[in-house]
């Protein structure tokens, strides 16, 4: 992959190490390169340090070493969205309030914030939710209100860590299908960390394999299937091929992890 | 349904006691400077209203002022240490000997050093204030770190961060201190007054209370007494509708359970 020629970079980390105050060291030697407009996915076992990785991208976490250069270094608030495992909504505001969040951090109220509310609301399917308040709302629609915050901003770069998780399996596919439409209408760069290999392969352009703690990229594996992607895909035998292969190089990245640990 | 029974059977309860209170004095002949029946209780407090009515706005302004000082320090105190390690681990241990020592024991002293009203007011306020800090302080502690995460990456300020995340996710905690409060500064009103005693030129209730004890007046302590309870009741149950009023939409602690 180093010697491809990329048009423009979203992010570029190169040897990525975090340890934390507890002495828990997440990342050590973490690189990764994603494009512009490119879906990739961290896939690794829980505690592998997707999250943290993720944080870093993000601007949340320092990395410990290492250079983490993300958007060329010119981000500005509202440039990069985030969507978390819990949706993460202010459970004393509506969901239109909450999606409206990013532009009244800026003090922003003006009436194309509001249209781009409404719209963002509209793209996930909530519009007509908008007056609802968070407990009145199913887990998937909470993860959907949560969606349209994050790109109600139109940010550049999208990151996801593992937002379907907590979801029954019927509302997760149907988020993966809308969120694969999204990213096909916006062409936004997304960093999508999940501990499913099926969801991985279901949805990215890339899959990122990762070893236990302390986390590195281990293998990559490029899901070379033609969008759109829908139920036809996901029950073909070329997506059984990628999982079966991406599952191997994540029970190779297991083995190597442990012996990594070990050393 | 469930509603009637809320209403029904306190109020069956209570007319059970009050019932049960006139048989036994009716039947033993009691005298009313032993025991007052509930008829006569209920006459001294309409014939001595002149009395207790003033003493009754007395009490209700300085547990009212108590209160609201309370309030408003507990609250400003706690976002202070929030705000800052420093003053949270320079100033928490006083808070919690200020508590922790019986306000009984301080209000002589403070009858000493200050004028009766400040001294009342400020034992409302010693007792009131403990439960609105440390409730607050938990609630601000408790805001969604993933939201303070995602608040940081709008780059919010810390002033927006407190007033948009931090206390807005306090409301529920910050409410339940105030509505301990409400009591603890009624209990510390009627604690100074008593303490002030004959000392003092006081005219609240707790004044009125202590004034009959001496003057065998039993009649008039109960029908004081009595007004306190109320004063106390009604203090919590317009604290509990404000919590209501203002967590209904949101909070699980104000939904209608299902059935």
């Amino acid at each position: 992959m180093a010697a491809q020629s990329h048009p423009a970079t979203a992010v570029s980390l190169r040897g990525i190490g975090k340890t934390f105050a507890n002495g828990v060291t997440a990342l050590s030697g973490f690189s990764l390169d994603v494009r512009d407009g490119e879906f990739v996915s961290l896939l690794g076992p829980s505690g592998c340090g997707k999250s943290t990785a993720l944080r870093i991208i993000a601007g949340l976490t320092a990395p410990g070493a290492g250079q983490a250069d993300v958007l060329a270094g010119h981000r500005t608030a509202g440039e990069i969205g985030f969507v978390f495992q819990e949706p993460t909504l202010m459970p004393w505001a509506t969901a239109a309030d909450n999606v409206r969040l990013p532009f009244r951090l800026r003090g922003d109220a003006g009436a194309e914030a509001q249209r781009k509310v409404a719209r963002a609301l509209e793209q996930v399917g909530l519009a007509r939710f908008a007056l609802a308040y968070p407990r009145e709302l199913s887990g998937g629609m909470k993860m959907r209100a949560s969606i349209a915050r994050a790109l109600v901003t139109e940010p550049r770069l999208l990151l996801m860590d593992e937002p379907f998780a907590a979801l029954d399996e019927i509302t997760r596919f149907k988020l993966n299908n809308d969120l694969l439409a999204l990213w096909q209408m916006l062409r936004r760069t997304v960093v999508f960390v999940t501990h499913s290999v099926f969801e991985s392969v279901y949805l990215s352009q890339r899959v990122v394999v990762m070893t236990p703690r302390p986390g590195r990229a281990f293998r990559e594996l490029v899901i070379d299937a033609p969008y759109p992607r829908d139920e036809r895909f996901r029950t073909s035998a070329d997506y059984a091929g990628y999982c079966r292969r991406v599952s191997e190089a994540l029970a190779e990245a297991m083995a190597a992890g442990g012996a990594g640990e070990a050393a | 349904m469930s509603w009637v029974f809320r209403v029904l059977l306190p109020a069956a309860v209570l007319a059970a006691i009050v019932l049960g209170w006139h048989a036994v004095v009716a039947i033993n002949g009691i005298p009313p400077f032993v025991l007052p029946g509930p008829g006569l209780v209920a006459a001294t407090l309409v014939s001595d209203w002149g009395v207790l009515g003033p003493s009754l706005l007395t009490t209700l302004l300085t547990t009212f002022e108590g209160f609201a000082l309370a309030a408003v320090g507990g609250i400003a105190l706690a976002v202070l240490f929030n705000q800052s390690r420093l003053v949270e681990y320079s100033l928490y241990p006083y808070a919690v000997i200020l508590q922790v020592t019986p306000v009984v024991a301080i209000a002589p002293l403070l009858l000493i050093y200050l004028p009766q009203h400040a001294a009342v007011l400020a034992c409302a306020w010693i007792v009131a204030f403990f439960p609105v800090l440390a409730n607050t302080t938990l609630g601000l502690n408790s805001a969604d770190r993933n939201l303070v995460a995602l608040f940081e990456l709008y780059d919010a300020s810390g002033w927006q961060i407190l007033w948009t995340l931090k206390i807005p996710s306090a409301l529920p905690q910050i409410l339940t201190g105030l509505r301990i409060a409400g009591g603890l500064a009624l209990i510390g009103a009627v604690v100074a007054e008593i303490a002030a005693g004959s000392a003092g030129a006081g005219s609240g209730l707790a004044y009125r209370i202590a004034e009959s004890g001496y003057r065998l007046n039993i009649p008039r302590m109960f029908a004081a007494l009595l007004l306190l309870s109320v004063a106390g009741i009604v203090i919590f149950a317009m604290l509990s509708l404000l919590s209501h009023l203002l967590l209904r939409r949101w909070h699980e602690s104000a939904l209608a359970r299902e059935a």
